[in-house]
């Protein structure tokens, strides 16, 4: 049975009973499914972050950049992109990150496979659609993240781009940071609840604004309203949801709502996927903090490859999955 | 005592920043808060996570931001 059953219940008393809406209207379609979809989606984040957190403070970036120190083209950047997925990766940290790796030998190539992993694959992302849409997309998204992390950090570390990094990089010396105190259980439990706190604190609003707009497409949007603009038949679709993507900077709680709706109004799944990956995965204020390390041009570099890569993969799933519904 | 609190100046930093503070008053400990914002010198500790704790040279914490009660201890382990 669906665990979230009683929910549904209790969204469909309040808007049939106490409102009185009919189930046939628009606004009774919308707002039965906001008030069903933001409690499932905030009590699946807050749950699901609490154990990614767990887990995260098991492999401390230290300790990733100690893996892959020495790593090589190819074996490297698969081992990177996979442990970009787990290790703990805020946008304040990129730098410290990015010199830390550079600086113990992890080659260029492969620390670009870890940094665009990490954002890329969000498991926010991961669980919100494993929740909403079953377990396929889920897989579908992760494997797309992985071999665009892994390609991108191969051509990266194939071009030999180390003049494109900042020369101060090379400068500076890192130091012996001793034996850190491993964790307790007990301060592992503690940060994963205030990690919860904390993203759920901040994420919220974007979970509600999303949902919103996505309730009042669900209600007011015919179905297949959307097959002619980005249903199969555009073959342009996949690039423009990309470019309309890269600008928008939300959090993968925000997005993933819309993304579902977009597919039942017929998007198709590889062009609803490129947008979610460009929204999630492609960010101005990441770019912004990399500047610090990188050369304009790497960054560029960067973001092109990226937003190529999204939209290889958007064409690919378009062509594999004619229509998942 | 000296307690330094790395970071480049996010949210998390300001607050470990300020936790530290609070309990360095709550304990009535005689030592200096010192922030470090130079990534040249966050990275002369090893560290590669911000925010992290550093009490008379020595890292403590990386990349999170401990509780209270953690402070509390680490500062009286280190004070003796």
């Amino acid at each position: 049975m669906d665990p979230f059953y009683p929910l549904q219940l209790l969204a469909n008393w309040i808007t049939y009973n106490v409102l009185g809406l009919s189930a046939t209207s628009k606004l009774g379609a919308s707002l039965d499914f906001f008030l069903f979809d933001v409690p499932k989606v905030l009590i699946l984040l807050a749950v699901v972050i609490f154990f990614v957190a767990v887990i995260r403070s098991f492999f401390p970036p230290e300790k990733t950049k100690k893996l892959l120190s020495h790593s090589r083209l190819y074996g490297g950047n698969i081992a990177a992109a996979l442990l970009g997925i787990v290790t703990p990766f805020c946008s304040c940290s990129a730098v410290p990150l990015f010199i830390g790796f550079v600086e113990s030998g992890v080659p260029l190539g492969v620390t670009f496979s870890f940094l665009v992993a990490s954002p890329m694959i969000n498991e926010v992302a991961v669980i919100l659609l494993l929740g909403l849409f079953g377990w396929q997309i889920a897989a579908l998204y992760v494997v797309s993240g992985l071999l665009i992390a892994i390609t991108s950090g191969i051509i990266i570390g194939k071009l030999g781009l180390e003049s494109w990094v900042e020369d101060y990089v090379y400068e500076i010396r890192m130091g012996e940071a001793g034996k850190l105190p491993e964790q307790t259980w007990r301060e592992r439990l503690a940060y994963a609840l205030g990690y919860v706190k904390e993203i759920v604190g901040k994420v919220w609003p974007y979970v509600v604004v999303g949902i919103g707009i996505g309730a009042v497409m669900h209600g007011y949007v015919p179905n297949d309203f959307l097959v002619k603009y980005a249903g199969p038949g555009n073959p342009l679709a996949v690039p423009l949801a990309v470019l309309i993507g890269v600008p928008l900077y939300s959090n993968a709680a925000g997005v993933v709502p819309i993304v579902g709706v977009l597919i039942a109004k017929g998007v198709s799944v590889g062009t609803a996927l490129a947008f979610m990956m460009a929204v999630v995965g492609l960010s101005l204020p990441e770019a912004i903090i990399l500047r610090k390390v990188l050369k304009p041009k790497l960054i560029a570099l960067y973001f092109g490859i990226n937003a190529v890569g999204i939209v290889a993969i958007g064409y690919l799933f378009n062509l594999v999955i004619p229509l998942a519904r | 005592m000296v307690i330094k609190v790395l970071g480049s100046g996010c949210a998390n930093c300001q607050k470990l920043e300020a936790l530290a503070a609070k309990v360095v008053s709550d304990l009535g400990l005689d030592a200096d808060v010192v922030k470090v914002t130079d990534i040249g010198q966050i990275m002369a500790y090893g560290v590669m996570s911000t925010p992290a704790l550093v009490i008379d040279e020595e890292l403590k914490v990386a990349g999170r931001v401990p509780t209270y009660d953690e402070v509390v201890a680490l500062l009286q382990r280190s004070a003796h």
